[in-house]
């Protein structure tokens, strides 16, 4: 875990004082609420239909015990007692007043935590993989890069008012779980000739125009990188559309202008800019890299789970992933109850799962772009205590890349742009496929809802995909089939007219049908689909 | 309240600013003035006449005046750059650290304001053309940074 030291310290607590005379002056009046708005959407804080929320960064999806305690503490005093992790990663609080809001980041601040650039034209919370550190495919550990890239971009001078939001993910596995592709600019921390640089891809991500990010580079060394980054943020923020919101993303720039251009550009600016000293020293990489060390593990550990429970071992089956340590695993919690809504924790839920990561992994926890949580570093002798801590408090579903495991958005219930309703419709969905039995036969199927067309649920990338909108004042569904926001990027196709909400479980159901009745040998639902194409699903919905 | 604002030594440039076309077009001009969406790149050849580059931001949100400052000031045009239009007081710092030296706000800012925004941060985590030390220059004092 990282660790601020005074100049860290220093800049987040200056930013609770400047943040806290901005309100102070709203609150007066002596700002107007259009004066306000840009200031406030700087720090996370966004006016929604019901009060104000707050967006928390949770830097690359990493904290301690202290730091998700302090959360779910927050969550009581400030909000309705809930927090919903987000598909970046972040906390949202939804029912927050405005005036407290500079104290929270107070509190945030005593445990090295703030909102900075959780929102705003400017480069966002840098997101990574859950699995960083533990999982044993990667080069190397993503997150120190993902913290140089997190200093780099606070308060950045020249782009804090880029043309549109930008955001940035570190990978340094080739299998895919942030989404890296469908970044406005994508790292992939690969191994070359012995060092360790990055692969770039930019011009990703979804919203109206959904794009996979193509590579423009492929290998930029660590004591490069910053002035390369420098170079693609530079040419965005200069030619980037600013005549129209919908169409101001650097994956519209890359389009128009192409891949090709796009990357002559870059490179004309970085011959400029690497002249200019704006890389850190190799050692400042060497002094953020022991903070996510190894932490100290146990040797000798045994290797036996004990499956004698059939509730524990589905949960162990579904949930628990291989460690690259022996006799340790890695715990995914669901957040995802069939009833529930997906990503809300309760104040309660946040404080037990922080008890448990430092009672048991080692005091860190991370969080999931699929809005879930996990606890990487579990002895396995430890897990039936967990699994009955976790089940004792409603967070042993045990469903993890399956149907019911939906990312959705906020939706209309919270969010003044959503055209609909995600929450119920991820509801509805998750009893129709409560069995076990029948999402274990699914298998891997994800499955994402996005509540208008900003794609904040992630539909285009969805194995199954629904969009909500607003049809002559009735809510819509339309159905995409065929995306994948990991390693094997690709983005949904839509299936034709759109459902009402029973139509659209409806739908899916006869989707899942013609898979299990096509499928081969151990094809996944995407498999399948990619083999077979649209058109026997289309005959089985429409038809 | 302040309707110029300059961080120069002697007097601000009175001269009014032309075009960056009209700048281009003729040899005795010595100021000019950039609008968003012209290339700051253009200015290059003739920066040794230019005493005064005026940058206007007609609103706050449309950051590419940051960009053509930051490139003048690392071409190592060493004149008075101002920013004018829509300046706020909360985008000082940045405007600064871009190396702007003078501000004609369309709306006078408050000097208070100013003053506390100027002295907030005692620390940046980047380097820019403003001469401040990052944050990782501090940290590694033993790398000598140029």
């Amino acid at each position: 875990m990282y660790r601020y030291d005074s100049y860290d310290q220093s800049i987040v607590d200056a930013r609770v004082e400047e943040f806290r005379d901005q309100v102070q002056r709203r609150l007066t009046g002596a700002l107007t609420e259009d004066q306000f708005k840009p200031l406030r959407l700087m720090n996370g804080l966004y006016l929604q239909l019901h009060a104000y929320m707050l967006r928390v960064a949770i830097p690359y999806g990493t904290l301690s015990g202290k730091q998700m305690r302090k959360l779910g503490e927050i969550a009581n005093k400030y909000d309705k007692g809930y927090g919903h992790f987000t598909t970046r990663q972040n906390l949202q609080y939804n029912w927050i007043k405005l005036a407290d809001a500079p104290d929270i980041l107070a509190e945030l601040a005593t445990v090295e935590m703030h909102a900075i650039q959780t929102s705003g034209n400017c480069i966002r919370n840098i997101s990574s993989d859950q699995y960083a550190g533990v999982s044993a495919d990667e080069v190397a550990d993503p997150r120190p890069w993902a913290e140089l890239l997190r200093q780099w971009s606070t308060f950045h001078p020249e782009f804090t008012y880029l043309p549109r939001k930008f955001k940035i993910a570190v990978i340094a596995s080739d299998d895919d779980r942030s989404a890296m592709r469908l970044h406005d600019i994508g790292l992939k921390l690969v191994s070359k000739d012995g060092v360790i640089g990055a692969e770039v891809y930019a011009g990703g991500g979804m919203g109206r125009t959904p794009m996979v990010a193509p590579q423009i580079r492929d290998f930029v060394a660590e004591d490069e990188i910053i002035s390369y980054l420098e170079a693609c943020l530079r040419v965005y923020n200069r030619y980037g559309r600013r005549d129209n919101k919908y169409k101001a993303r650097i994956k519209i720039l890359v389009h128009e202008i192409g891949v090709d251009e796009y990357r002559r550009q870059v490179e004309e600016e970085f011959a400029h800019m690497k002249q200019l000293g704006l890389n850190p020293p190799t050692e400042e990489l060497d002094r953020i890299r022991p903070f996510f060390a190894n932490p100290a593990y146990e040797t000798g550990l045994s290797e036996e789970i004990d499956r004698a429970d059939p509730a524990f071992a589905l949960w162990v089956d579904r949930q628990v992933v291989a460690h690259k340590q022996p006799g340790y695993a890695i715990v995914n919690i669901s957040l995802k109850p069939l009833s529930g809504i997906p990503g809300d924790a309760s104040a309660d839920q946040i404080v037990l799962v922080a008890d448990l990561a430092e009672q048991y992994s080692l005091d860190e926890l991370r969080v999931t772009h699929a809005q879930n949580l996990v606890l990487p570093h579990v002895k396995k002798a430890d897990l039936y205590a967990i699994w009955q801590k976790l089940d004792e408090a409603g967070l042993a579903e045990a469903n993890l890349n399956l149907i019911t495991d939906i990312i959705a958005c906020p939706g209309l219930d919270y969010c003044a742009l959503a055209n609909a309703r995600s929450i119920p419709l991820a509801q509805k969905i998750a009893q129709r496929f409560a069995d076990t039995e029948r999402q274990a036969e699914l298998g891997e199927l994800k499955l994402k809802i996005s509540g208008c067309i900003n794609a904040c649920g992630h539909h285009h990338a969805g194995h199954i995909g629904i969009l909500g909108v607003d049809r002559k004042g009735v809510e819509n569904f339309q159905l995409l089939l065929g995306g994948s926001g990991a390693e094997d990027a690709s983005l949904g196709q839509i299936t034709g007219p759109g459902f009402s909400e029973d139509g659209v479980v409806d739908a899916i159901e006869k989707v899942t049908d013609i898979y299990l009745a096509q499928r081969e040998g151990g094809e996944r639902f995407l498999d399948t689909y990619r083999r077979i194409g649209m058109k026997p699903f289309k005959e089985a919905i429409y038809g | 309240m302040a309707d110029f604002l300059s961080f120069r030594d002697g007097d601000a440039a009175q001269e009014p600013a032309v075009t960056v076309e009209a700048f281009t077009g003729q040899s005795n001009a010595t100021a000019v003035r950039i609008e968003p969406g012209e290339d700051a790149r253009d200015l290059l050849p003739h920066l040794d006449r230019l005493s005064l580059v005026e940058v206007n931001f007609p609103a706050y949100g449309d950051g590419r005046g940051y960009s053509a400052a930051r490139i003048l000031r690392e071409s190592g045009y060493a004149g008075e750059l101002r920013a004018v239009g829509d300046v706020l007081v909360d985008q000082i710092v940045a405007m600064r650290r871009c190396g702007f030296d003078s501000f004609h706000p369309a709306k006078p800012l408050d000097d208070a304001a100013v003053e506390r925004a100027l002295n907030r941060y005692d620390d940046v985590y980047q380097k820019t053309i403003d001469g401040r030390q990052p944050v990782w220059a501090k940290r590694h004092p033993e790398k000598i940074y140029g």
